[in-house]
């Protein structure tokens, strides 16, 4: 599962528009820099697949290596 | 089943860039293949002018600040120097293409043996959205209120091709970052890039397309929808010169 | 060492060889030729690294960047070559890195002319780039000190961590002479200069960033220790020739080939029983003023500024130290016209004839 620092959030959006299982959606808080930033609406549905992290231009999204282990 | 760190080569606060500026992209993934080959201590940054000048307070490793469009020609004194180090060069459209035109041609034409990533995003970003040598005709910057007219300004400026007529670079690829598959391609060609200069195998240049929300007065997903109808189609993606397509991987 | 004849522009680029100057990048201009030409071939043979640039601003940019990584590095130019190299000369200062700059001097403004003048005396002096900074600036008068001076620069630039200067003009750059060389300096670049971007484990540490752009309060602190060197250089650096000033009724003031022609001068119209001599500024940046405050304003009846240049350019810090104590006379020539022995000899006693009535 996918791990965001809300910290780092811009709120660009790539992520939610690029999520192949469309589970990522913007919230309605905002960081301490204003930013809204996404949330997990089914974390089950999450595969991991690295997209989002991929994406995100400001490095925020992580995909902890502990994931593995659990699987 | 993907694990990914932040690298750590990059600071561990915000970047300047504006939300959902792909400078923030391409600075992430130059610092993932950074990372991923071991190359931090021994990597310099060389920081033109531009908002590429953001990196100086985002990049967490050395860092030699150029003048505007004089990254390549730093760049040549500092590698010529220290042959065994890291050396790129992270320029804009108006940095490469305008003001530092003789700069890049004259290193890539002399083969330098660093690497020289291109961001273009058809504006000056930095100075408040003027037109750049890159910017398409019709765009509209505040310096063409009316869009690029041909007529007076000429036409946006392909590097990439411009570079690969020349007989010594021996990487020349452009990537648009506008899709996560654009994005892993421009950091496999970043590492290639890499992995020729410290073969000592010559000189490397990897154009990113990228944008700015800021000045096009979009908002971040209005930009891929645009570069997908616009810019990609002008500058095309792909690889315009690879001299050691076999031997190197 | 033995005695070797050579060509100004060769000297200087072997000094610089000497001093363990292991980078040049340059660009074609006359007057200056020898020097990129003479270090094409000797500084592979020392394992230094020669670049043709593709300009004069790329040229002092790759000066920049090498020097950047702690090698002593140099460039060189003339006049409208100097001005291109503007921009690259204040990044230096800026960013506080250490470099040598040549200009072997010609006629000016615009494309002016390829012969010899001294008409780059203000640019020098006063403004070599935008930004308000300062730089020595050493200008010889004949081979040997040019030798000397080319030789002790990076000593120079690299306590101070800003550019050096030397300001030659076309004809020393020409002339044969003969010197004697220094002997060979190794470069250092390890250990003591952790202020570089060069490598060296245990001696520098990581993540170091060397940049001409800093915060509004960090900027203002630079500059004011910049404004505390350039006090440091007048106090502790100038340079300058005395010459029978002990008696004199008039001062030439001179430098460079300007001030070798009025020597001569200077000679006859002493044999003739004229009481004169001359103040020679080697250092024409930190200028001696020392030599103009100690003079004896009783005795002093007039100053003449001799140079290539027209309008004159020293006599503004001439007249600084001077003020109204003594009228300041010219003797110029300009546009690539040299002074000789009989001119300056004609020229200075009809000033000492006419300031004597």
């Amino acid at each position: 599962m996918i791990e965001l620092n809300v910290m780092l959030c811009k709120g660009c959006s790539y992520c939610i528009k690029f999520c192949p299982k469309k589970i990522l959606e913007l919230g309605t808080d905002r960081n301490k820099f204003g930013h809204f930033y996404p949330h997990l609406t089914d974390e089950a549905k999450c595969i991991s697949c690295g997209i989002c992290a991929t994406i995100c231009p400001e490095g925020a999204i992580e995909l902890p290596e502990k994931e593995k282990e659990e699987q | 089943m993907a694990v990914y760190k932040r690298p750590a080569t990059l600071k561990k606060n915000p970047s300047g860039f504006c939300p959902g500026c792909m400078h923030s992209l391409s600075t992430k993934i130059i610092a993932e293949v950074v990372d991923e080959m071991g190359q931090k201590d021994n990597c310099l940054h060389i920081v033109p002018v531009g908002c590429s000048t953001l990196n100086l307070v985002y990049w967490q490793g050395d860092i030699l600040g150029a003048a505007h469009g004089r990254a390549p020609a730093v760049a040549t004194g500092f590698k010529r120097t220290n042959p065994e180090r890291l050396v790129f060069a992270y320029q804009g459209d108006g940095d490469l293409a305008a003001i530092g035109l003789a700069e890049i041609m004259g290193a890539a034409n002399r083969g330098e043996n660093f690497t020289v990533i291109f961001f273009n995003n058809q504006t000056y970003g930095m100075t408040g959205g003027q037109m750049a040598p890159t910017t398409l005709i019709g765009q509209k910057t505040t310096t063409t209120r009316y869009g690029r007219d041909a007529e007076t300004t000429g036409y946006p400026m392909k590097m990439c091709e411009l570079l690969a007529t020349l007989e010594a670079p021996a990487f020349v690829a452009r990537y648009a970052l506008n899709t996560p598959k654009g994005v892993m391609e421009a950091k496999k060609a970043i590492r290639k890039g890499f992995e020729i200069q410290m073969a000592g195998k010559g000189f490397s240049f990897i154009e990113l397309l990228g944008n700015c929300p800021t000045n096009w007065g979009m908002t971040p997903l209005q930009t891929l929808e645009y570069m997908e109808s616009n810019t990609i189609p002008y500058f095309k993606p792909g690889v315009y010169k690879d001299k050691y397509k076999d031997e190197v991987k | 060492m033995a005695k070797v004849l050579v060509k100004g522009n060769e000297a200087i680029a072997e000094a610089a060889v000497r001093a363990g100057c292991r980078f040049f990048a340059g660009y074609p201009i006359t007057p200056q030729n020898e020097i990129p030409e003479y270090l094409s071939w000797r500084l592979p043979e020392v394992g230094g690294v020669f670049v043709q640039g593709e300009s004069e601003v790329a040229s002092v940019n790759m000066v920049y960047g090498a020097a950047a990584s702690g090698c002593r590095a140099m460039t060189s130019s003339s006049g409208p070559g100097i001005s291109l190299k503007a921009e690259g000369i204040s990044y230096l200062s800026g960013t506080q890195l250490p470099a040598v700059i040549v200009n072997i001097s010609r006629g000016g403004p615009g494309l002016g002319s390829i012969q010899p003048a001294q008409q780059d005396y203000l640019q020098a002096t006063k403004a070599l780039g935008h930004g308000g900074f300062r730089v020595m600036v050493f200008a010889p008068s004949t081979l040997q000190e040019a030798v000397d001076l080319t030789y002790s620069a990076w000593d120079y630039a690299e306590r101070d961590r800003n550019p050096v200067l030397i300001l030659m003009d076309g004809c020393l750059g020409a002339i044969m002479e003969q010197v004697e060389f220094p002997e060979m300096k190794e470069p250092m670049r390890e250990g003591t200069k952790n202020w570089s971007l060069n490598r060296v484990e245990g001696v520098h540490r990581s993540d170091r960033l060397l940049t001409p752009y800093f915060p509004e309060a960090m900027l203002e602190m630079q500059n004011k220790s910049r404004a505390l060197m350039v006090k440091r250089w007048e106090e502790n650096d100038v340079k300058v020739e005395e010459f029978m000033l002990d008696d004199a009724e008039f001062v030439v003031v001179a430098y460079g080939i300007s001030a070798r022609v009025a020597k001569e001068a200077i000679l006859k119209l002493r044999e003739e029983g004229y009481k004169i001599g001359m103040i020679r500024p080697i250092t024409l940046f930190p200028f001696p003023k020392e030599s103009f405050r100690k003079l004896d304003y009783t005795k002093v009846k007039g100053f003449i500024d001799i140079e290539l240049a027209i309008p004159a350019q020293m006599r503004d810090d001439i007249a600084l130290e001077v003020k109204d104590r003594a009228p300041i006379y010219e003797y110029c020539r300009s546009g690539g016209f040299l002074f000789d022995d009989d001119g300056v000899y004609t020229a200075v006693k009809k000033i000492l004839d006419g300031g004597a009535k």
